[in-house]
């Protein structure tokens, strides 16, 4: 079996903790000054190459596992801590703040990027929770022409560069099986991030890291897409409290309820 | 764009890292739960330990409280007060026309269909101490808790203010019949100062609900601690809490610009000064602090709030010795300096007690005989982080440090706290927990745990089997206060365990000149103790004291001095 070569693509996004805000003209999200940290679900993609080549899982071995992020130079972090989980090299696109990519030209680069570096999996996050789009990972697929398995929540190895993924779908769990080279998008099932440690951390500054633009993969950021607006969901309407059983039915009444 | 509504990764990964947290997820107050963010509730779930009472609780506590002897069983010493008259049909009566609201007052006199409804307010949340209480009363302003005292005061009725009945010290619930007076109706916020930061609000107020309304003003709270979902302001100050923002924000003593209190007879002492500075006479307001309920009861609250730091970061390690723990803590206060807001201890003992009870990933791999959590809280994100990094490199490259991590995100900086805050919490799900909470010199902070652990261990009682009283003598606390909480977690109420336990450790602490409660006050469980951390002349000055405003000593009887 060929030894596997794995790109995984993550992205900086606003920390799934913080509460987003709309800005003020509702063109989107406010993001100066909120923290950011990697999309969770590039979290659980990184942790599952890492452990393909800690336990060994795949028959050829895991030859190398490569970041890729496109972002401002914030993204940097990201990459930074993936390399502490456990990836040895990082690829930083840098993308001006405000001029994101729209899954199809993210699905574009990557094709690039996989063909360039001779990747022969790559493993995503189903989604990043900024946009919810669901759809770079299967665009991926469609361009490169290689079979796909979302939603993964097991990945195991055979023979013969064969690979069976577990992925959860309505109602329980479907089995596939596809020979390399494959793309996978993960889902939450799949395993459970690790801390960075220290020790990792410090390394990680020395694993390389290469800078990169569009031009340099031949990608223009193209939009095809507008956005027209973006407003909060609307309020929740509060509930009252009543003191006793006779505040109770006095307001069930008044609500013409009974 | 707008929808970051699967925020479902952050759900489940807590449900894994935190399955007891989130169990208790719907403990939440309320307002916590409005919160269009799930995640956040559920991760906030993890620093709370009690919930929000008497209503989802009151199961279990009822299911538990039919165990749990009554504090007049466990200490047959303590004799009712035969000076406090027995509340009859009349009293009840009165307060009700006072109060007005049916809700108001749970009465257990004149029908014992409110036994369930009252066994909230008469047992604390560890199972340690039962009333008989029969009356619980629920003021809903200033003037009422006046009116209820007054006639308490002039029929002499014993009364218990209580708030959250979260204390750790038996000092919130009744031991004999004496009528609780529960705050949770006062629970107003009622003004805030947007440029000067000063908070005003009613005793009753949750903590965590004075924190988030702070929040959205981009202010804090100056307390925190793993019951804030629970605690009431009110509470918090009459114990003077200590809790986690200590090292960072001092004590209430200086936070505290000025109370509203409510004395025995009914006076009403209105000194809800809003001023950091108000030198005019004898600071009175600090005497109703710490002072657990005995002198009056405190219905208002005036608080200077500092500002919210945008950024935070959270460093968790492994230390070989107490030794290097304290090198790390040196190293700390001089690299991080203004930005250092948390320097926490743990020991291997206590985080496996956790890993036993949560199941959770452990944020290293390795075991050490030391953890040490370190919180830094700033406004610039990349200062604050590089400052930091280049302490934990520092740290690590000079061997202080062992292994380590540094929370990546919001999600692992609150499953790190967790790993300190959950304690209480794991504990509490083992069996009875012995908690002494003492202040000690630095260097020798952790030998008490070791001497106490080999005193324990030489009588017999500690092992892995169930035939062994103790499971495990346990330390951990606020390494940045010098306040360690030594726990000593047992499977069955053994009486040799407490033999052995007191006074060693009492008199060990004198010898030293600690104090035997750094922040969890006297309470019930203490109140012999005192003459262990203070002379005789000073309790004698505390009775005359507490003599002045209570006469009649209705306040918190049997406990405190």
């Amino acid at each position: 079996m060929s030894a596997l070569r794995i790109l995984v693509p993550i992205k900086r996004v606003i920390d799934y903790a913080v509460k987003p805000r709309v800005n003020k003209t509702q063109t989107g999200v406010e993001t100066a000054g909120v923290k950011h940290s990697m999309n969770p679900f590039d979290e659980l993609s990184i942790e599952e190459s890492v452990r393909i080549r800690e336990k060994k899982s795949a028959p050829g071995g895991v030859e190398d596992i490569c970041v890729i992020s496109a972002g401002p130079t914030k993204a940097q972090d990201v990459l930074r801590t993936a390399m502490a989980m456990g990836a040895d090299r990082a690829i930083h696109v840098e993308v001006k703040e405000g001029d994101d990519l729209e899954p199809l030209s993210v699905a574009k680069l990557l094709k690039a990027a996989a063909e360039q570096h001779k990747s022969n999996l790559v493993i995503l996050g189903k989604q990043s929770i900024d946009d919810d789009a669901n759809q770079t990972g299967q665009m991926l697929a469609g361009l490169l022409g290689w079979p796909q398995a979302t939603q993964a929540s097991k990945v195991e190895f055979g023979e013969g560069d064969s690979v069976t993924v577990t992925r959860e779908v309505d109602g329980g769990a479907e089995t596939l099986r596809a020979k390399l080279p494959l793309i996978i998008t993960t889902d939450l099932r799949l395993n459970e991030p690790r801390y960075a440690s220290l020790p990792n951390i410090m390394k990680a500054k020395k694993k390389p890291m290469e800078k990169k633009t569009l031009a340099d993969f031949g990608i223009t950021a193209e939009r095809r897409l507008k956005v027209l607006g973006v407003t909060e969901p609307p309020a929740r309407q509060g509930g009252g409290k009543v003191d006793d059983v006779d505040g109770m039915v006095a307001k069930l009444k008044e609500l013409g309820a009974i | 764009m707008a929808s970051r509504y699967p925020l479902t990764p952050g759900i489940t990964r807590l449900a894994r890292r935190v399955p007891i947290e989130l169990g208790r997820h719907h403990a939440l107050p309320r307002v916590q739960r409005q919160q269009s963010s799930l995640a956040r509730a559920a991760a906030t779930a993890v620093r709370c330990f009690s919930s929000s009472r008497p209503r989802q609780l009151q199961q279990t506590q009822q299911r538990c409280a039919n165990n749990t002897k009554f504090t007049s069983e466990t200490y047959p010493e303590i004799k009712r007060d035969g000076r406090f008259a027995t509340i009859t049909a009349d009293h009840v009566s009165y307060f009700r026309g006072l109060l007005g609201t049916e809700s108001a007052v749970i009465d257990g006199v004149t029908s014992d269909s409110a036994a369930d409804d009252l066994e909230p307010f008469n047992s604390d949340w560890m199972r340690k101490y039962r009333g008989h209480c029969k009356l619980v009363l629920k003021p809903g302003s200033t003037d009422e808790v006046s009116k209820i005292l007054k006639y308490c005061n002039d029929n002499m009725l014993a009364v218990v203010p209580q708030g959250g009945n979260t204390g750790l010290v038996g000092g919130s619930v009744p031991v004999f019949d004496e009528i609780v007076i529960n705050l949770s109706r006062m629970n107003q916020i009622i003004d805030f100062d947007e440029v000067g930061g000063t908070l005003v609000a009613g005793a009753g107020c949750i903590l965590e609900v004075a924190d988030q309304f702070l929040a959205s003003k981009g202010y804090i709270f100056p307390l925190d601690l793993g019951a804030k979902g629970s605690c009431q302001i009110g509470g918090n100050l009459s114990t003077n809490a200590g809790g986690l923002r200590l090292l960072r924000y001092g004590s209430l003593h200086g936070t505290v610009l000025g109370i509203e209190a409510v004395l025995p007879d009914g006076t009403i002492v209105d000194d809800l000064c809003k001023l950091r500075k108000n030198n005019t006479g004898y600071d009175l307001k600090q005497l109703f602090i710490g002072a657990e309920g005995t002198i009056g009861i405190i219905t208002k609250v005036s608080i200077q709030c500092p500002q919210r730091s945008t950024a935070q970061n959270v460093a968790f390690f492994g230390l070989e010795s107490f030794e290097k723990v304290q090198q790390a803590f040196r190293e700390a206060k001089g690299q991080l300096s203004e930005i250092l807001s948390a320097f926490e201890l743990m020991d291997e003992g206590s985080q496996a007690l956790i890993r036993d009870v949560t199941k959770n990933r452990k944020p290293l791999d390795d075991k050490y005989p030391f953890y040490c959590l370190i919180e830094t809280s700033g406004s610039n994100a990349d200062h604050d982080s590089e400052k930091l990094q280049a302490f934990l490199e520092d740290v690590m490259e000079k061997g202080i440090v062992s292994d380590g991590t540094l929370a990546q995100d919001e999600t692992q900086i609150k499953a790190l706290w967790a790993w300190r805050e959950g304690i209480t919490e794991a504990l509490g799900h083992l069996g009875g927990v012995y908690k002494y909470d003492v202040s000690i010199p630095l260097k020798e902070m952790y030998q008490l745990v070791e001497d106490t652990r080999a005193r324990v261990d030489a009588a017999g009682l500690l092992g892995d089997t169930d035939d062994h009283p103790v499971r495990a003598v346990v330390g951990y606390g606020h390494m940045g206060d010098s306040n360690l909480h030594l726990n000593v977690s047992t499977r069955r109420f053994d009486k040799r365990v407490e033999e052995v336990l007191e006074p060693f450790i009492y008199e060990w602490i004198e010898k030293r000149q600690g104090s035997i409660s750094a922040e969890h006050g006297l309470g019930l469980q203490k109140k012999k103790y005192i003459g262990y951390s203070r002379n005789p002349t000073m309790v004698g000055l505390m009775r005359q004291i507490k003599t002045f405003f209570d006469p009649n000593g209705i306040m918190n009887p049997y406990k405190y001095l």
